[in-house]
């Protein structure tokens, strides 16, 4: 089977579907027809421009190259972290947390799938390396996301709670335990999910796309099926983090709950 | 204060429950406090507060039953204020206000500190269990030596329980030298 190449007609009909959905929205006044086509501007020009520095990069590899462009994804995924949350930590501290959790976890997870399970020469040749981190971070940064989300959320609402066991000498975490515990939960439910689905209810995207490309879908099953096991622990890994520093970051040293350590909304 | 019951009184707004956190070390402040000779800041927050109870005005609850939010269960205290040890078993969403309240002191109570900052700790009882709690907290201070700093707005009460009193407002401290004492 050889791989059919999409022209740019091909993408305009996907893109007069997408046109479709904004006269819609405008019709029924939902007020998103200006979001969707911000957004699929945004996705057409995002990934053509990735695409065209991956074309440059799988020409001349380069190990420094391949680091910055690690190190812009990583920042932008911090970014959005933060900018997701409704009651996010104020300061450096929004972006601080959820970029040191995804760093310490998707960094680390396809170190290790790169080195020791996959084993390309050299290990960060960019075909592995920039898909393998980059589906690492978009799921990692959605757990890290819902987690700091909720425990900011809940440490809000449940203050007077958290102070009225501080007033029977219980110490910081014991206060904030359910909390934690319900917002890594929260965190790590839908990749979980998704493992538990995969190949009943959807077909996973890298999967479909290898096999679009040509590639034996055995061979396909078996990569979906280890960057599955690599994102639930990479998401695990990132939300355990982000939720246990964000939640430390509520109280300070006398272990007084400091609400004023989250962003005014 | 040297094991003493202090009243404190004064105006909605003048910053009663503001000094009790402050001395529970719940807000931010500058203000230095000693326990006997340790300065509060030698040990843990909550080290010093297991010894520096508060008592809100609105007490808390954050699992289904009321057994689940002690440590330990006073059979003794709870006998005082009118409760059987079946109580342990009860359903929190079905407790009255009364109930949660005089609770609430049972709970603190029994970690036993050694400083108690009551917040109208009778404010929502009937007047059979007003006497019921300011007679465990005389036995209570009886047994074992403890400081009490008592918010309250009834004048007789004041009478009944301080050693002295002092008024607030605005901020401000003020002994109230033409209090009644009975210890």
């Amino acid at each position: 089977m050889h791989l059919v190449t999409l022209t740019p007609i091909d993408l305009v009909m996907a893109a007069l579907l997408v046109a479709l959905l904004a006269a819609l929205s405008m019709r029924m006044q939902l007020g998103l027809a200006m979001e969707i086509t911000i957004a699929a501007a945004r996705t057409t020009v995002q990934l053509l421009l990735i695409g065209l520095i991956l074309k440059a990069l799988f020409a001349n590899v380069s190990l420094l190259w391949i680091a910055l462009i690690a190190f812009v994804m990583l920042m932008v995924a911090g970014h959005e972290v933060m900018t997701r949350q409704q009651r996010g930590l104020a300061g450096w501290w929004g972006f601080g947390v959820g970029t040191v959790s995804m760093f310490i976890s998707s960094f680390s997870v396809t170190l290790l799938a790169l080195v020791v399970i996959i084993g390309p020469d050299p290990w960060y040749t960019p075909q592995y390396a920039i898909p393998l981190l980059g589906m690492m971070l978009g799921n990692t940064m959605s757990g890290v996301t819902l987690g700091m989300d909720r425990l900011t959320q809940a440490a809000w609402q449940q203050r007077t709670i958290i102070e009225a066991r501080l007033m029977l000498g219980q110490d910081w975490a014991q206060t904030i335990a359910d909390i934690r515990r319900e917002s890594m939960r929260v965190g790590m439910i839908p990749t979980i999910n998704a493992m538990a689905t995969a190949g009943l209810v959807s077909l996973p995207g890298m999967m479909t796309g290898q096999i679009l490309a040509g590639s034996p879908p055995v061979e396909a099953v078996k990569y979906q099926i280890l960057i599955m096991f690599l994102i639930t622990a990479c998401t695990g890994l990132g939300t355990v983090a982000a939720v246990w520093i964000g939640s430390r970051r509520l109280f300070d040293d006398r272990q007084r709950l400091r609400l004023d350590h989250l962003r005014v909304r | 204060m040297h094991d003493e019951c202090v009243c404190l009184e004064g105006p909605s707004g003048a910053g009663k429950t503001l000094l009790l956190r402050a001395i529970a070390d719940l807000d931010l402040h500058q203000g230095r406090v000693y326990l006997d000779d340790i300065e509060r800041n030698t040990i843990s927050g909550s080290a010093w507060r297991r010894q520096v109870g508060l008592l809100p005005a609105e007490s808390q609850w954050w699992r289904d039953t009321v057994g689940e939010h002690f440590e330990h269960t006073d059979h003794d205290l709870l006998d005082r204020l009118g409760f059987d040890n079946e109580v342990m078993t009860w359903q929190v969403s079905r407790l009255s206000s009364g109930e949660r309240q005089r609770l609430a002191l049972v709970r603190m109570l029994s970690l036993h500190p050694r400083v108690l900052l009551l917040d109208e700790p009778t404010a929502s009882l009937d007047p059979d269990n007003v006497q019921r709690v300011e007679e465990v907290i005389k036995h209570y201070r009886n047994h074992q030596p403890a400081a009490v700093l008592w918010v309250s707005h009834d004048p007789q009460q004041i009478a009944r329980v301080a050693n002295r009193s002092l008024y607030i407002n605005k901020g401000q401290l003020l002994p109230r030298p033409d209090s009644v004492c009975i210890s």
